[in-house]
């Protein structure tokens, strides 16, 4: 169908003189629209001129505008003169948003309906039917450009003088590596500096001082402080220990009830870590050995430690193991004590690696 | 010498010729005003998606006047008592200034909020539309490609501007990408460093995702979208089959001046929405989350609705560690899994789709005609178990609510999805395919026998038929009208279709028309094969 097309749009009636003044406007449209192919095989006024069915939708039409103009000003009177600054309490200011966005939002509402009524309703509904011409047109093109693509390679004679491709390609090839290396050299930064991702601020200081643990607000902590079933988040007290400078630092503090402590302490016998308690106190990271975040809601009375994040469950009792979730390793414990002045001090860091696995933790 | 004379009403054809002359114009003008685009409402689900766009990038442009991306500490003395005194990042600052001391600067960025999600709405839609119809087909199969590139990209785009102003909720969300890149064997903990620029958090990470937020990605999406748009131009659209619609032509309305008009409302529409949106609905009120601190989260933290079926495979994977014993020992976290190898089988598969399908129905012609998913039950069913499975995944990213609110264990939550993310997919499979048949057969039935007319008639020797409405008055063999042919478009199954009640009259409180003649085929008006030339008048009906 598509080449009958074809040949009638080039060799069929000679087209349309277009300047012959018999031609009304449309038929030059009609005929501008052949010339490309199409077909308007449809094309009808929805109302007809002067009705009064045209009235009323011009008169809906130009009502949306004006209302589009009404509210674009409300929105700057508003903007203007409406109290904005935040105050306390639920005055005025709360609502300045909200009417910016209604008298905004209904501005641009009118101005919408209005084009797309006068779109819909007010122009002809017409159907055109346009040739896609998404086969190949011309075989012979195609074969004409794939013979002057060869070519041209041809002539530049890659064929015949291979050195030149093979030394141009091993002389851009290091350009290639110059661009990147300044991205990659910059960018690039070695994890393990410092031992960063296996230390934590509660490594001891030079000469052996044992890091205290303090609160949020940097007072360092007595084991009465913390009641009986009590938990309390822990820094390491350095500087910017309670900072995100030490992200992987935040510990929790936990008094244990005596028939926890038990099992507790009899778990760590287990595991090896038989003096990391003090007393019924135990401290463990508060970082998600998952994904990262706090695992900061403790159920009190099964003793277990929900990250919000993806609902790992840790059982305090047992070694911080993971019950239930996603996480695969328990939380690291940190061996703690209390000093000759009577605040906790961590016995030394952290004996297990904090945080999210990766693939060298050993 | 009167031509010195100004002459108004000649000044345009004057300023065109001058134009015309210089840039040679005329031609390529003309076919694009008359290029013919066909109109069906699902084809305008993909404009969402540009026109939210452009509302992004107007209220981002607004919005990097007044942000700081810089993670240096400051002091709050801003308008927003609760947080004065309070030591916070300048990025998490500028960001409350935007909110309170910005005159206006709360709506834009709800409105720059409201219009990223509805921009990843809308792109999903849109692509199950493609999907559901076998728009990708060839010729089409690069710009399927380029779609599901714009979701992913998308993606780091709204998840690149969640992080940037640093609050509470946005920097969990920083801490868990990290421990994702983290996760990747051999490499993690070197790209985890290269990209935080040493160990979480650091102090540059805002300023990269902001150059990469306003900068790189916006950058990349224009550059995609420039290029779906050209190829939608250049390849034309494709269009649902009916009467005189061909794989070979285009039917519908030229592009100026009744389409265009449309789109142009239309835009203003999604504009107006997202306005109202942005003033109406608060969404991600930073200031009550406060500045992020490694030791401060809540429950119920969510991400935004793109990020959250990835959230829900992180909490449905199992803690499987696998771990290497090869000198101190190595592990692959079970964070790897749905975080890393999960997403990079959902972008090769979705991108490779259109391929997949033609080899296996050894299918490689040129298709223009949408088909209807009934039509194709296998690709439908298939499409089921996919959104199945995005489903169950994103209501598992909101678990701990959804326990919460409806009282149910949270373990419980976690295994229900563990174990619908296996069963429920192949389940929706197989009952999308039955539908898909029944509603072909039913396709089938109506053509063979006609519309149920609800008239129930009583043969004399008393047996009960109900009268059928034949869709062709033609005469067939014996008696029965012929069966029709499906031609791969809706099959009337009312009577209203078919004009039996008439149309309702138009009017408010008095009929403002002549009631209409009874439309022959549901919503479309009559087109007949490309007649001869000779027999178009003008500004007239050809019925």
């Amino acid at each position: 169908m598509s080449t009958h097309t074809e040949h009638q749009a080039q060799q069929g009636p000679e087209p349309l003189d277009v300047n012959d003044p018999r031609l009304s406007r449309f038929d030059v449209v009609q005929e501008g629209a052949r010339r490309d192919d199409i077909e308007i095989v449809h094309y009808e006024p929805q109302v007809a001129p002067g009705s009064k069915a045209e009235r009323r939708l011009t008169r809906t039409v130009a009502l949306m505008f004006l209302l589009t103009g009404a509210f674009a000003t409300a929105f700057l009177v508003v903007y203007i003169w409406w109290p904005w600054q935040w105050e306390p309490g639920a005055g005025g200011d709360k609502l300045y948003t909200p009417l910016l966005g209604v008298t905004l939002g209904l501005a641009l509402l009118g101005v919408g309906f209005g084009i797309l009524t006068w779109g819909k309703k007010l122009l002809p509904k017409e159907v055109s039917i346009q040739d896609r011409h998404d086969q190949v047109d011309n075989p012979e093109d195609r074969k004409i450009t794939g013979e002057t693509m060869l070519y041209l390679a041809d002539e530049m004679g890659v064929r015949r003088r291979p050195l030149l491709g093979i030394s141009l390609l091993a002389g851009l090839a290091p350009v290639g590596a110059v661009a990147a290396a300044p991205l990659i050299g910059g960018l690039i930064e070695q994890p393990h500096k410092n031992n960063q991702m296996f230390t934590t601020g509660f490594h001891p200081a030079e000469g052996g001082r044992k890091i205290r643990l303090i609160r949020e607000d940097g007072r360092p902590i007595r084991p009465a402080d913390v009641s009986v079933g009590g938990q309390l988040t822990v820094f390491p007290g350095i500087d910017g220990g309670v900072s995100n400078l030490h992200a992987d630092s935040p510990t929790l503090l936990i008094h244990l009830r005596e028939d926890d402590a038990q099992k507790s302490r009899a778990a760590n016998e287990r595991k090896g870590h038989g003096d990391y308690m003090w007393g019924n106190y135990v401290a463990y990271s508060k970082i998600c050995t998952h994904a990262g975040c706090p695992a900061s809601l403790y159920e009190q009375q099964t003793n277990r430690l929900l990250c919000p994040c993806h609902q790992s469950q840790f059982l305090i009792t047992d070694n911080a193991k993971p019950i239930f979730g996603p996480a695969n390793r328990p939380l690291p414990q940190l061996p703690i004590e209390v000093d000759e002045e009577g605040f906790f001090v961590a016995k030394s860091d952290y004996t297990e690696t904090i945080g999210p696995d990766f693939w060298e933790r050993p | 010498m009167k031509r010195r004379k100004f002459d108004a009403a000649a000044l345009p054809a004057k300023s065109a010729r001058a134009v015309d002359d210089r840039f040679q114009v005329a031609t390529p003008l003309r076919k694009l005003l008359n290029k013919v685009f066909p109109d069906h409402w699902s084809f305008l689900l993909g404009e969402i998606a540009l026109f939210s766009f452009v509302v992004l990038l107007l209220t981002g442009v607004f919005l990097t006047f007044f942000f700081e991306p810089a993670m240096t500490e400051v002091i709050y003395n801003g308008s927003y008592a609760p947080l004065r005194g309070t030591p916070m990042s300048a990025a998490y600052a500028s960001s409350l200034d935007i909110s309170f001391d910005v005159r206006g600067g709360l709506i834009m960025r709800q409105m720059h909020h409201w219009s990223a999600l509805l921009f990843m709405a809308a792109i999903v839609v849109h692509m199950l539309r493609v999907f559901f119809t076998g728009a990708f087909r060839k010729p089409r199969e690069t710009n399927w490609i380029i779609g599901s590139l714009l979701f992913w990209v998308g993606f780091l785009a709204g998840f690149t501007g969640y992080s940037l102003p640093d609050d509470g909720l946005s920097g969990t969300g920083l801490r868990i990408a990290s421990a994702i890149i983290l996760s990747i064997p051999v490499i993690g903990s070197w790209v985890s460093s290269s990209i935080f620029g040493g160990e979480f958090p650091g102090t540059i990470i805002i300023s990269r995702f902001f150059i990469a937020h306003v900068l790189l990605i916006p950058g990349l999406l224009v550059a995609l979208i420039s290029v779906h748009l050209g190829l939608v131009f250049k390849q034309k659209h494709t269009q649902w089959p009916g009467p005189g619609r061909t794989n070979s032509n285009v039917v519908g309305e030229r592009m100026f001046p009744r389409y265009a008009l449309k789109q142009g409302g239309f835009f203003m529409v999604v504009f107006g929405v997202i306005a109202l949106m942005g003033g109406l609905f608060q969404i991600n009120p930073i200031w009550l989350f406060g500045p992020y601190e490694a030791w401060v989260v809540s429950a119920a933290s969510q991400p935004d609705w793109y990020v959250m079926f990835l959230d829900g495979s992180t909490r449905l994977m199992p803690g499987w560690e696998i771990s290497i014993p090869i000198g101190d020992g190595y592990v692959i976290p079970p964070l790897f899994w749905p975080t890393v190898v999960l997403p990079g089988i959902l972008v090769g598969l979705s991108t490779m789709y259109p391929f997949l399908e033609a080899r296996r129905l050894k299918d490689y012609k040129h298709h223009n005609l949408l088909q209807r998913p009934r039509d194709v039950p296998a690709r439908t069913a298939v499409g089921a178990m996919a959104v199945t499975f995005y489903i169950v995944l994103t209501l598992s990213g909101a678990n701990d609510v959804i326990a919460d609110k409806f009282q149910i264990s949270l373990n419980a939550m976690t295994w229900a999805g563990r174990i619908g993310l296996l069963i429920l997919p192949p389940i929706a499979y197989y009952v999308t395919y039955r539908l898909c048949l029944g509603l072909q057969q039913h396709d089938r039935e109506v053509l063979a026998h006609g519309v149920e007319t609800g008239i129930i008639k009583r043969l004399p020797d008393g047996r009960f038929v109900e009268v059928h409405q034949p869709l062709t008055s033609a005469d067939g063999h014996d008696g029965h009208p012929p069966a029709l042919d499906y031609v791969g478009w809706v099959v009337p199954k009312k009577m209203n279709r078919l004009g039996a009640l008439g149309p309702a009259i138009r009017g408010f409180f008095y009929p403002i028309e002549k009631p209409a003649e009874a439309p022959v085929s549901p919503g479309h008006p009559p087109v007949e094969a490309r007649p001869e030339r000779e027999e178009i008048g003008s500004g007239e009906s050809r019925r």
